[in-house]
């Protein structure tokens, strides 16, 4: 096994056990993206001197025989929506073609806080706007599992990085499914946390209400380690709260466990080769000793529709920032009106651009009402249905996507075809719940992942029940 | 729903957005699409329904009104990414 093909918990001991350097661990990573990237694209920006750099400092630690943290050394690959100080970041966006991040995200200073190794900025989708990073401004990414196919988006540089071994780990964005779909897509394991569970300062806002920062990574145990890094209250970001930060071993017993599986996700639409790989999984879990129980969430099918209310709406506000004024693309025109709308013209792909159109109009006077107001009250009673589904069972458990990844080109010429593929995720965000979705099997050569919600604030549980599946059937 | 040339407009001009000709076309089908799949949510009778705008119900979340520490260098950084600038500020073209 070579050394960029290591787990966090793996590469730790072996830094500790001074089996390998922190240097060498990186080298590996650094040489496997020069070897591999060619093909899959998930990087946008490698930060190879900044990576080394960091590197040394560790092996320097472990010289003098000092302890090193847990993800001291560790490379590791950030969605290019996240700010790293004198790095790049682009959103994948032309008007941030060139824009140089002033000062390090909340996540991002805990990282380096805690020695972590940033590699690299990852591709996604522009601003995070959807399913499958084919919305790049700077060229698709392709699922490491079949170059032919998309690897989910639109954390997919993250994710296709995480599964080409192209780092040890990842951080993506989640907003209706933006961790969790690639995750599925990829083969591994990416967490959307409970909102204001981790600080979004320094992350490029898409939708206040929904925008969650997560851990993408080979193992739930690795994804638990790093939520652990950039979990808790921020003064910077006002929706950040403080929940207890001790991370115990939850003590569930997979015995006691009711696993609830909602009647309104196994649906028509959901690829029945898919549906046989979930079904699959949860027996699993009963053979392990769970109860499962049928819940209902009446209110599933009206999810996606409230969310392409509320997103594109408060899309609209987050992005009216980039005006061609304070950073970024500027176009010039005779008049400040004129500088706005060539900016936005030029700087802005048909997706944001769509997005934003459909939120200025869903709040404009005399729609308000009708639209926004309207998917906000349908947001109450999606929350209520987890509230009642959850006073009968522990975690629920669903698919990710309907489908396996697919394949490039299929589904960017029609909106409402790729905003479908969300429509499992999606009304997570909507709740605030965190979530994870796993690997469970496969569909030929494609992976699909098991989606695992919790209450607000049970990471540590769903995490734990992903552990219990992945020591089960391996 | 369907979107008249004249509301793409109207809604393009709202978010500051330049579009083509072509695009007007292409985006009023689109957007009537989007708007007519949620159309669906006129399926549920939501009277009497609080709205959520906050899904873990904090309320007003204050701080001190106090000045932090001014950092030069970081500053300057951030004066450096505006397009124009002059005398430490950002110059904007005039409103009127």
């Amino acid at each position: 096994m070579s050394l960029n093909q290591l787990t966090i918990q793996q590469a730790h001991k072996g830094l500790k056990n001074k089996d390998f350097s922190a240097g060498e661990l990186t080298e590996a990573v650094l040489e496997q993206i020069k070897k591999r990237d060619k093909d899959i694209g998930a990087y946008l920006t490698v930060t190879e001197d900044l990576a080394l750099e960091q590197a040394k400092k560790v092996d320097e630690k472990i010289k003098k025989r000092e302890e090193i943290g847990v993800l001291e050394g560790i490379p590791v690959a950030v969605k290019d929506v996240i700010l790293v100080e004198d790095v790049k970041c682009t959103a994948a966006s032309k008007i941030l073609e060139n824009h140089i991040a002033p000062y390090d995200a909340t996540v991002i200073k805990k990282f380096k806080k805690a020695g972590a190794v940033i590699v690299g900025k990852t591709n996604l989708d522009e601003f995070a706007m959807g399913s499958s990073t084919e919305n790049s401004a700077f060229g698709i990414t392709r699922n490491p599992h079949d170059l032919e196919r998309v690897p989910g988006g639109s954390s997919g540089g993250s994710a296709a990085a995480v599964a080409a071994n192209e780092c040890i780990y990842a951080l993506g964005s989640d907003t209706g499914g933006s961790i969790r779909q690639p995750a599925s897509f990829c083969g591994v394991v990416g967490l959307k946390p409970t909102y204001g569970r981790v600080s979004r300062y320094g992350l490029m806002a898409m939708a206040s209400s929904l925008d969650q920062i997560g851990p993408i990574t080979k193992t739930a145990k690795d994804a638990k380690i790093v939520l652990e890094a950039i979990s808790g209250k921020d003064g910077l970001d006002s929706t950040s709260v403080e929940f207890k930060n001790k991370f115990q071993v939850s003590s569930f017993k997979l015995q006691d466990l009711k696993i609830g599986l909602p009647k309104e996700y196994f649906i028509k639409g959901l690829d029945p080769e898919v549906e046989e790989v979930i079904k699959k999984a949860i027996s699993k879990f009963e053979k392990m000793g769970a109860e499962i129980i049928e819940v209902s969430l009446p209110h599933t099918e009206y999810a996606l529709a409230a969310y392409y209310i509320i997103m594109p709406a408060e899309v609209s506000a987050n992005l009216a920032r980039y005006d061609g004024i304070k950073y970024g693309l500027s176009e010039k025109g005779d008049n400040l009106l004129e500088v706005y709308l060539k900016t936005r013209q030029h700087g802005f792909g048909s997706e944001p651009q769509r997005r934003i159109m459909l939120g200025a109009y869903a709040l404009s006077a005399g729609y308000y009402e009708a639209y926004y107001l309207k998917a906000q009250k349908m947001r109450t009673l999606i929350k209520k249905d987890f509230d009642e589904a959850f006073k009968k069972v522990d975690v629920i458990m669903t698919p990710v996507s309907p489908t396996p990844a697919f394949k490039i080109g299929e589904k960017i010429d029609d909106p409402l075809q790729m905003y479908l593929s969300d429509i499992f995720t999606v009304p997570i965000n909507l709740a605030g719940a965190p979530a994870v979705s796993i690997p469970c099997g496969k569909v030929g050569q494609l992976p699909i992942g098991l989606q695992i919600i919790g209450k607000h604030f049970d990471e540590e549980k769903i995490l734990d029940i992903a552990q219990a599946y992945e020591d089960f059937t391996s | 729903m369907k979107l008249s040339k004249q509301q793409v407009e109207h809604v393009a001009k709202l978010a500051r957005l330049g579009i083509t000709e072509k695009e007007k076309e292409k985006f009023g089908k689109e957007l009537s699409s989007i708007l007519g799949f949620v159309e669906k949510l006129n399926e549920v009778d939501t009277k009497g329904v609080e709205p959520t705008a906050h899904i873990t119900g904090l309320q007003n979340v204050m701080r001190e009104d106090r000045a932090g520490d001014t950092n030069r260098e970081q500053r300057e950084k951030i004066l450096k990414l505006a397009p124009k600038r002059r005398d430490g500020y950002v110059k904007v073209k005039a409103i009127l």
